[in-house]
């Protein structure tokens, strides 16, 4: 278990001298959702409509921003070699390794969201809502990618791949993140695609790590 | 029965086992899609509410079947893959890929054209539609990965994790319709009454069911066959596999041959 929290340290420790790295998903995040009303005309009720799209898809692709590099380092410097050798099984270190990129990445966006939410129109049962399904969704999105990235470690030209093979596994999120949002803007409860997105959250933690540890040894070995 | 098993799990064993079969199954394949087709399209009766235009069930569903059970088939073959190390299992899930895309792509463009007549629309954001469209994104995922990686092993054996993952996909493709309350149309074979009391005229039925198992085999010797070639690249320093080049054409291997030694 020593090792676990020893590679969850590492993460934050490393991240807190690189601020630039966990800060440019949340500045990503921020830009993404602001380019939207540009985009359409400013005032535009359609824009509360589209908030939950915005919001979600926003999430989806700053959880995206990070995933190459997520396993380059520990590759170049050997820390991968190292938990491979390790006798604590590599899925519960992936996991620890998933659990800060997720405190470092997706808790700040989950912490701004609800001042996305009420600049994009949303009354505050939906944004309460909207927290709450990013609360739920965003380790599963940051979990998807970690596997991914696990995936093509090892492939020299996987830069492009990386989007192909991580957005279609994270739709089911988007459609039930987006859908619960959707349901408490209109006045509709909003329980069964939450309830989904915990059911999606608990099969990601528990699965993925392990899917990931197998692509991991594959790509290395 | 294991032991067979086991033995077809060697690559000459499997090569010449898939020589025999996939012409039989090609067979069997055209002449099964070749009556479906033609009793579907001037034997069956005009369907009252959607005219003609339903004819394209006879394309389109077997597409839209074989898109979700190849990829099913791949995640199964994975499995195999991973668990037991078989490399029958992983030429198995590369060599499905490309065909299942295929089905997927020709699912969705019979679907967009069947779309057009019934709805009024080619394509509408619906989730079985969209739904579609991710399995062919993954799919394409899956090809990709595939050529990513230069050792055909390591390769295989990714595509066979992303498959395994990309399989929750399935049951949210297939279970759509039931769950979001889609335009799509339900499923008229598999209802709720059964085969018993089957919500499609027996005229109708008869040639799509044809088509269908037609489809299915045709997948298989195409499977077959891509396997093959996929057996005989990894295993072409091996002796069996210069045997089987010799004897399908020995004058092309005689030409490359000096070439080859003298270059050592």
């Amino acid at each position: 278990m020593s090792a676990v929290a020893a590679v969850f340290a590492r993460e934050l420790r490393i991240a807190l001298r690189r601020p630039a790295e966990w800060a440019q998903p949340l500045v990503f995040y921020g830009i993404v959702a602001l380019l939207f009303p540009l985009g359409i005309a400013p005032r535009d009720p359609a824009l509360t409509t589209f908030a939950p799209a915005i919001v979600w898809v926003g999430a989806l692709l700053s959880a995206l921003l990070g995933v190459e590099r997520l396993f380059r380092g520990d590759l170049d410097d050997g820390t991968l070699e190292q938990m491979l050798v390790s006798d604590t099984p590599l899925s519960f270190l992936l996991a620890a390794k998933l659990a800060a990129q997720w405190l470092l990445t997706a808790a700040p966006l989950v912490l701004a969201s609800p001042l996305l939410g009420y600049g994009l129109g949303l009354e505050t049962p939906a944004v309460q809502v909207l927290v709450l399904s990013l609360l739920l969704g965003t380790p599963t999105l940051v979990f998807t990618g970690g596997f991914a990235a696990a995936l093509t470690v090892g492939a020299p030209r996987a830069g492009l791949l990386l989007p192909i093979l991580v957005l279609p596994l994270m739709t089911p999120a988007v459609i039930f993140g987006g859908g619960a949002v959707r349901a408490a803007t209109s006045g509709l409860p909003s329980d069964a695609p939450l309830y989904f997105l915990g059911a999606l959250l608990a099969l990601s933690l528990t699965l993925l790590p392990v899917a990931a540890a197998g692509a991991l040894r594959n790509a290395i070995d | 029965m294991w032991t067979w098993f086991h033995r077809l799990a060697s690559p000459p064993t499997f090569y010449r086992f898939a020589e025999r079969l996939a012409p039989w199954l090609l067979a069997i394949a055209v002449v099964l899609i070749g009556i479906g087709v033609w009793r579907g399209l001037f034997v069956a009766p005009t369907d009252y509410q959607q005219g003609d235009s339903f004819r394209i069930i006879y394309v389109h569903v077997p597409a839209a079947a074989l898109s979700l059970s190849i990829y099913t088939a791949m995640a199964v073959a994975g499995a195999i893959a991973l668990i037991w190390r078989m490399k029958l299992a992983e030429v198995a899930v590369v060599s499905a890929a490309p065909i299942g895309a295929t089905f997927t792509a020709l699912a969705l463009v019979t679907g967009m054209l069947w779309g057009k007549p019934t709805w009024g629309a080619y394509w509408v954001w619906d989730a079985r539609l969209t739904s579609e469209l991710v399995l062919l994104f993954l799919y394409l995922g899956v090809i990709g990965l595939q050529q990513a990686y230069s050792d055909p092993r390591t390769a295989a054996r990714a595509c066979a994790w992303l498959a395994l993952v990309g399989v929750v996909n399935v049951p949210i493709v297939h279970y759509s319709v039931t769950w979001w309350n889609s335009l799509h149309q339900g499923s008229t074979i598999l209802s709720a009454e059964g085969i018993a009391k089957p919500k499609i005229a027996g005229e109708m039925l008869g040639p799509l069911l044809m088509t269908l198992f037609g489809s299915y085999l045709f997948f298989g010797a195409i499977w077959l066959r891509r396997m093959q070639n996929e057996v005989l690249v990894r295993e072409k320093r091996a002796k069996w596999v210069r045997q089987i080049a010799l004897q399908a054409s020995p004058a092309d291997l005689l030409d490359v041959a000096p070439r080859a030694g003298s270059n050592p």
